[in-house]
């Protein structure tokens, strides 16, 4: 579909977001890829690919809203997301530390012995 | 013209982002890094339909998105639970 009928300020804030969204996203993947180990890992996944989608969302909403529909849909989307990427990445989290996933991280002073 | 170079930008950076998770799927020395990657998937894969929805114009794609940000929850929660205690329901 084109765009080109939108407002240029509506345009501009869409291309924004639209880069904004594709750029976290892939953070976030080349953050989980390269990340030592795995309690490292957990965390490029859940905050910088959240906030890439969650852009990814509003630039759809602008969209709609640019051609004079004023819904809310995306922000259904948006807010699971918001809501749900915590929760599994504590139960991964718990699941890591149950089968002793080894880390990296240096022992803390007072308990030499990990 | 400058919203179709951002979306043609956006896919692209999504579909690299979705290639990482499966190397990262693949290779993963953990069994907790390969969930971690799947659900990482899952979320790429909702941006990914949406801004094909954006792309075509069409409005079906985001019952589609949200359909598999449902299953993507579901699935990650289960494999959790799978790694932890041994089973899904007791």
């Amino acid at each position: 579909m084109d765009f080109a009928h939108l407002h240029w300020a509506w345009q501009g804030l869409i291309a924004a977001l639209l880069g904004v969204g594709g750029l976290f996203t892939l953070v976030g993947a080349v953050g989980m890829l390269r990340f030592k180990d795995f309690y490292m890992r957990l965390h490029a996944p859940t905050k910088a690919t959240t906030l890439g989608v969650g852009g990814v969302l509003l630039a759809s909403l602008a969209i709609n809203w640019a051609q004079g529909s004023w819904v809310l849909h995306e922000l259904l989307i948006t807010l699971f997301l918001f809501v749900t990427a915590p929760v599994s990445a504590n139960l991964l989290a718990k699941a890591a530390l149950h089968l002793r996933v080894p880390s990296k991280a240096p022992a803390p002073p007072d308990q030499p012995f990990p | 013209m400058i919203v179709e170079w951002a979306l043609n930008l956006a896919l692209l950076a999504v579909g690299a982002a979705l290639l990482l998770c499966a190397w990262r799927l693949l290779r993963g020395p953990e069994l907790p890094d390969r969930v971690l990657a799947l659900d990482t998937m899952y979320v790429n894969i909702v941006a990914l339909v949406v801004l094909l929805g954006l792309r075509q114009g069409s409005k079906l794609f985001f019952e589609a998105a949200m359909l598999i940000a449902l299953l993507g929850f579901v699935a990650t929660v289960a494999l959790a639970r799978y790694l932890t205690r041994g089973d899904v329901i007791e």
